[in-house]
């Protein structure tokens, strides 16, 4: 791996429901009422290369977004610490901080809800760089113009509103949003789920060739394993807020090695896959208000076993390959 | 046994900014048993499709003109009361949204009793035990409880489980499954999809899966439709269409799934968008986004073919003895 771009150690993200005054009465008098907290993200360190595209998997709740929100400055970690190029982003201030936030930008799944229905798409495409002083009032034009040409947007459309686009079109004025202030590093958080396949296919080609032309990173955080296999170096998979299994694509998708990884592979439906009999895995995610203790996988494991239920499993490297499990070996191969 | 035929079906939306032919000339039957895979992105038609066989076109749209039969009764131009009789009972539907099939303010076994007593005359009792046992027909643990349930207090997947024991509680003949999965997780998804397939083959009902997904019908369907701004463009047994692809949009469908191509390389891609259907071209709906294009595509095409059939003047042949796209 080339020397990391961005670091993420010991990450934690928790959301409290605080209670309000009638809860704090009632608490007081005796009620079961407490404070909910959801660890949403829960102690992950991540540590991605200059240049390397890392794809994270999971399901709905297991904390994927809220992980890329904290990469991409959004929200604040509640425990652990963010090194852009080495340094400590919190720690930063005054331009080193605006220029590290700047460095990380975020492409949102929602191509309707992300964009300003108010303004025109080169107010939305340039303001960013005129506050950042990237061009001037003169030259912004030009310069949007310039950015919508690089991904794939006729420039005189540029007076017209993002509700005169299709979807697939939105979502490449978030792209060109996102790469006006020039960044290094794009969080994709779900960027292509809205989107008709045929339109998933280009937009998919469009970060390809982005990610050439600006020598970008990114972290690729998505639901669908297909897409992530065609785009990614590495798979990152999480499960409840923690990192179960990070191995190259290749080697993750020939031999998953956590259960969960396991089950999730075998149950994305596949073009190659007739009417097939499997056994589903049993159960369903549980509430992250309340995650199972020990591995949070074990309820819906078939290799669980006492220490599973007790003690949590922690990532072991294995070559290139990490795996939270505790079986040695991981799971056997199916 | 033919359990449904639809014949040149043509469903309208007649809006102020002009007639929008959602569907457009359709054709299909379904065996008892079988499933049938109705996929298009969005706006092709598919859901329109599904809703126009059970009679929920809502206005401005309008069946204007085709046969839908159902075990050999035309559902077009039927009464409503018909309709209700038949729908929940002998036809019932699944929907993407399982909030759109449950009612948030009654508990789940107000639900699934008035189901059956609405169709039969049975005692509350029997009802109830029914109830139950098709809670635990389709995998949700301990039915009693989850009867006194809110739907609000089930998560996602187990409120789909529950739309889908209802759809079954009166052993329907035919079932309309309208992108059951998407808002699902994988996991989740392929346990509602085995639930789906098991209730199938066991009570021998036939279903109309409508989805965006080649990947999920590929794994499901017995038979596969293809829809484009409201015409099938391809239809043909699962293992024709998914191997041996015809029309060059189910082509370029199957090669814009990220799997079927080479890691890292791009991706083979539509051009264009999906096309406006207040503003189709004349001819051929596909012809501004085909590379196989030519004069001939300004004439509307016919479908035609024996079992594998294709509506296009230059589809892709059938090649011999090798699968043109596979995973």
């Amino acid at each position: 791996m080339t020397a990391p771009i961005l670091e993420v150690k010991g990450v934690s993200k928790r959301f409290v429901k605080r209670l309000d005054l009638a809860g704090k009465i009632a608490a007081r008098l005796g009620s079961d009422l407490r404070e909910e907290v959801v660890h949403a993200v829960d102690t992950v360190d991540l540590t991605i290369g200059q240049g390397e595209v890392v794809g994270l998997v999971g399901e709905s709740g297991c904390g994927k977004s809220t992980l890329g929100r904290v990469i991409a400055g959004i929200h604040s970690a509640t425990e652990g610490q963010v090194f852009f190029e080495g340094r400590d982003v919190a720690s930063l201030s005054g331009a080193d901080r605006r220029a590290a936030t700047l460095a990380v930008q975020m492409i949102f799944q929602d191509p309707f809800a992300s964009l300003n229905p108010r303004m025109r798409v080169e107010q939305i495409i340039g303001e960013a760089p005129l506050v950042h002083g990237l061009c001037t009032r003169s030259t912004q034009s030009a310069y949007v113009d310039d950015i919508m040409r690089k991904v794939g947007l006729d420039p005189t459309l540029k007076k017209r509103y993002p509700h005169q686009f299709s979807g697939g079109q939105r979502q490449r004025i978030g792209i060109a949003r996102a790469l006006a202030v020039k960044p290094r590093f794009l969080v994709c958080d779900e960027a292509i789920a809205a989107l008709d396949v045929s339109i998933q296919a280009q937009v998919l080609n469009l970060f390809m060739d982005l990610r050439e032309e600006f020598d970008l990173t990114y972290l690729f955080i998505s639901h669908d394993l297909s897409v992530v296999e065609h785009i990614a170096d590495r798979v990152v998979i999480m499960y409840l807020g923690r990192v179960v299994e990070s191995a190259p694509t290749e080697e993750l998708f020939a031999r998953p090695k956590h259960p969960y990884t396991q089950a999730l592979l075998s149950e994305v439906p596949r073009l190659d896959q007739r009417k097939r009999n499997f056994t589903p895995v049993e159960g369903e995610i549980p509430s992250p208000l309340d995650p199972p203790k020990g591995c949070h996988f074990h309820p819906r494991c078939r290799y669980a076993m006492e220490a599973c239920s007790v003690d949590r499993p922690l990532l072991a490297d294995q070559g290139a390959r990490r795996v939270a499990c505790h079986l040695p070996e991981g799971a056997p191969a199916v | 046994m033919t359990v449904l035929s639809v014949k040149n079906l043509k469903t309208h939306f007649f809006t102020r900014a002009g007639v929008v032919k959602a569907v457009d000339g359709v054709d299909f039957s379904l065996e008892r048993g079988k499933v049938m895979g109705l996929v298009g992105e969005s706006g092709s038609g598919k859901s329109v499709t599904g809703f126009s066989v059970i009679g929920l076109v809502d206005p401005p749209g309008r069946v204007v003109s085709g046969s839908v039969k159902f075990q050999g009764e035309e559902l077009v131009g039927a009464s409503e009361e018909r309709f209700k009789s038949l729908r929940g009972n002998r036809i019932a539907m699944i929907f993407q949204d399982p909030m759109m099939t449950l009612n948030p303010v009654l508990r789940v076994d107000t639900q699934m009793i008035e189901a059956i007593l609405a169709h039969e005359k049975v005692s509350r009792r029997e009802a109830w035990t029914r109830a139950r046992d098709g809670l635990g027909a389709v995998g949700i643990p301990s039915p009693e409880e989850r009867l006194r349930a809110y739907p609000h207090q089930l998560s996602g997947g187990m409120r789909q489980r529950v739309a889908i024991a209802i759809a079954f509680l009166n052993n329907p003949d035919l079932i309309v499954a309208d992108e059951p999965t998407t808002a699902l997780d994988v996991t989740i998804q392929a346990q509602i999809i085995h639930v789906a397939q098991r209730m199938c083959a066991d009570r021998g009902a036939a279903m109309i899966w409508i989805t965006h997904d080649l990947a999920v019908v590929a794994g499901l369907a017995d038979r596969i439709s293809v829809m484009y701004a409201g015409r099938v463009v391809e239809q043909g047994d699962t293992d024709d269409v998914i191997d041996r692809p015809r029309h060059p949009y189910t082509v370029g469908l199957l090669g814009s799934v990220p799997s079927a191509n080479k890691r890292g390389q791009r991706l083979n891609q539509i051009p264009g968008m999906t096309p406006n259907m207040l503003a189709l071209p004349a001819g051929c709906a596909f012809q501004e986004r085909c590379p196989r294009a030519s004069g001939t595509c300004a004439a509307q095409p016919q479908i035609a073919g024996h079992d594998h059939l294709v509506r296009c003047f230059h589809p892709h042949d059938v090649p011999l003895g090798q699968d043109a796209v596979s995973a």
